[in-house]
């Protein structure tokens, strides 16, 4: 007989999901989907509004990363402007979108570790959802929690000075940047009184690393083991194979390592993908053209970067990275790795954050440069969650006709039902049941990913997390909701 | 030689010239009365109805009525700020105005006055209609979604020969104001970013400039409209 369990309040990823799994007579997994039910519809409503407004409008897509959708499209129309592609914008223009989007980084990837997975890890995936959140982090971890919301709030300040916002602003305009960062502003930053201040932020990062390799080390098969299986995994690099989030060219790996994208211009990104529509989500699969969709799927994200780039260009982050490849090897297939990653990324966001303050070119009043007006313009851009595309044209009129958007969650569609999948085989087959903790493990793989299904589906309104168990006559066995 | 004359402002004794358009009157003697259609210079519309005040206890819109000798006049009462506050929601309702993504979100009066009166929503159902926005003109963007229909750019936008390159087009509820596409040939830089300026909404737009102001730098990120005024 079925039943129906809510948990609340709701769990702890951006955005609303479904999960189904299907089992045969034996109660064994034969089937399980990650379902997003929800959409709105950016790519259509963006058509005919001029296109210096898709910057601002696009982002609103989100409240969590504005400024990668931001920038994504400030960096398409850098295009239409004939600004050119990432590296053609003056100085001032490109650093201060580079410092928003450190910012954005930091503070996304802040509250991604610390809010929404780390009660995973203190408290193990199957304590009580009363004891399993972040306010019990307050609670039992004062510290850490004081760390974690002044982290986050350090990002959203160096978003409100570069974006007029923390969020939703309006910093990044077709060709450059409205404003350029004061003497003020810097210092505010830079020599704010602790812990308010870069150099602070710099040793938190450090301290958060720290936090999760002693936890590795002490739950190492857990982590190791949850949840892993082989992928491709794709992400810009910069052209001398360096992390960087803002700019680059693209590339894939596949499971092993081996290069599958060479380094290519993101411009022509339609040459090598394509995005699968399945009946039963309105989230699309990407995939890699010249393998297909079933061996195409790739992950984006922090351990996806992580697996595609050679190095770290600064110095604290990339002895971070160099121990963490010495533990993982060339390439990490295993989901919980992304924690890792996703930190050492802060890390470096932390440094380039200070770094770019350091920069007298952001007091240069050279904001913005155009050339000839293109028709087309991708942007594309390391949003926290991963590879960010932007696709736009426009018509003689300046209105634009055509919009494609592939967000970093999209891209990770595939992944998420293939960690869905590997959970429920290994933790879920035989039995007739779902608990409370299997639910939440189910979450936690999806979680590693720091979805945002809003995004990714451009959805609104509440939609709950949902796990359906489905017998092998279709009968619904068993419902979970969050 | 003008002659001054004496009235009263919500209990305040005010000078003005006599036969001054009781808003300016109004603005001399430090006492804001909202508007949207009336605007300093152009001759006065009485379109939008939001200056209304009570003359000796009856309304009249302070743009189109002169000042004269030992008017009494009430700006606010809770009967005017309400019917005010009414019209507002009404142009909301009326339009499609998302100032999320609008480029005058902050230099717009419109919603500067939903900010003074701190409207969050209409009263009034959302009408939602289907419009278009005109964007032929190589520097100038109409865009219908937003237009209140003030005919300020009508009266005050003129090119060289002194001809409006606004005009009205079509009618009834479809009724929405154009760009001239004869008048408006040619025009300067400069009489484009008058044309944009004049709009009280974001109706009007000079091509490719959009966010050029960053947040902090708009007219009414930290002040309210009529504040200039007040504040004197």
């Amino acid at each position: 007989m079925s039943k129906k369990l809510t948990i609340e309040p709701v769990t702890r990823v951006e955005g609303h999901g479904k999960v189904t799994i299907q089992l045969d007579d034996k109660n064994n997994v034969t089937q399980t989907r990650f379902h997003i039910v929800e959409f709105r519809g950016f790519e259509r409503f963006v058509q005919g509004r001029p296109y210096w407004e898709a910057p601002v409008l696009v982002q609103r897509l989100c409240g969590i990363c504005p400024v990668s959708h931001h920038l994504a499209a400030a960096k398409a129309m850098d295009v239409i402007v004939g600004a050119g592609t990432g590296e053609g914008l003056t100085p001032v223009g490109e650093k201060m979108r580079r410092l928003m989007h450190y910012g954005q980084i930091f503070q996304s990837h802040s509250l991604h570790f610390f809010h929404l997975a780390s009660p995973d890890l203190l408290f193990g995936y199957d304590a009580l959802p009363e004891k399993r959140n972040v306010i019990n982090i307050a609670i039992e971890n004062k510290d850490l929690a004081v760390q974690a919301v002044l982290m986050r709030k350090f990002g959203q300040e160096v978003i409100l000075r570069t974006a007029g916002k923390k969020i939703h602003g309006t910093g990044a305009i077709p060709g450059g940047i409205n404003k350029n960062l004061s003497i003020k502003e810097r210092d505010e930053l830079l020599k704010g009184p602790n812990p308010f201040n870069a150099d602070m932020m710099i040793i938190w990062a450090q301290g958060a690393i720290d936090f999760f390799k002693n936890y590795y080390k002490k739950n190492k098969d857990f982590i190791d083991n949850f949840s892993k299986f082989p992928s491709n995994h794709l992400s810009l690099v910069r052209k001398d194979g360096a992390l960087d989030l803002y700019h680059g060219v693209l590339r894939a790996v596949d499971a092993n390592g081996k290069k599958i994208l060479n380094d290519v211009d993101y411009q022509d990104y339609l040459e090598y993908i394509r995005e699968e529509v399945r009946s039963w989500s309105y989230m699309k699969f990407p995939y890699l053209k010249q393998l297909g969709p079933e061996k195409g799927w790739y992950r984006v994200g922090p351990l996806a970067r992580l697996n595609t780039v050679d190095f770290i260009p600064t110095p604290l982050a990339q002895k971070e990275f160099e121990e963490y490849k010495s533990i993982t090897g060339k390439v990490s297939n295993v989901c919980l790795h992304t924690h890792w990653a996703r930190l050492i990324e802060t890390l470096h966001a932390a440094e380039m954050i200070k770094n770019l303050l350091n920069d007298p070119d952001l007091q240069s009043d050279n904001l913005v440069v155009k050339g000839k007006k293109q028709k087309r313009g991708v942007g594309l851009i390391e949003a926290p969650r991963g590879t960010l595309f932007h696709d736009y044209e426009i018509n003689d009129d300046d209105q634009i006709i055509k919009c494609n958007l592939i967000v970093s969650t999209t891209n990770n569609n595939q992944p998420m039902n293939e960690a869905v999948n590997y959970i429920a085989k290994n933790m879920i087959s035989g039995k007739s049941q779902i608990t409370e903790g299997l639910l939440n493990a189910v979450e936690v793989g999806i979680r590693a990913y720091d979805p945002c299904l809003s995004c990714a589906t451009h959805a609104y309104g509440k939609m709950p997390l949902e796990i359906i168990l489905i017998n092998s006559n279709g009968k619904i066995v068993d419902i979970k909701c969050k | 030689m003008s002659t001054f004359v004496k009235f009263i402002i919500d209990g305040k004794i005010c000078l003005s010239e006599e036969g001054k358009q009781l808003i300016e009157a109004a603005k001399e003697n430090d006492i804001y009365i909202p508007t949207l259609c009336n605007y300093p210079g152009i001759p006065p519309k009485g379109s939008c109805r939001i200056c209304t005040v009570l003359i000796n206890n009856r309304p009249a819109t302070a743009c189109t009525t002169k000042v004269t000798e030992n008017m009494d006049i009430k700006t606010s009462t809770p009967e005017l700020e309400d019917f005010r506050k009414a019209v507002i929601e009404l142009l909301f309702s009326e339009g499609n105005h998302f100032c999320p993504s609008c480029e005058r979100s902050g230099n717009c009066e419109l919603q500067a006055l939903a900010y003074k009166y701190r409207i969050a929503v209409s009263r009034f159902p959302y009408f939602f209609p289907e419009r278009t926005i005109e964007s032929w003109h190589p520097k100038l963007i109409k865009d219908h979604n937003r237009c209140i229909l003030c005919k300020r750019c009508i009266r005050g936008i003129k090119n060289n020969e002194g001809k409006t390159i606004f005009a009205y087009g079509r009618r009834g509820q479809y009724l929405e104001i154009n760009i001239d596409p004869e008048t408006s040939k040619n025009i300067s830089d400069e009489l484009a970013e008058q044309a944009m300026n004049i709009c009280p909404v974001g109706a009007i737009l000079v091509k490719e400039k959009g966010f050029i102001t960053p947040i902090g730098k708009r007219k009414y990120d930290y002040n309210i409209i009529g504040s200039e005024i007040e504040n004197q």
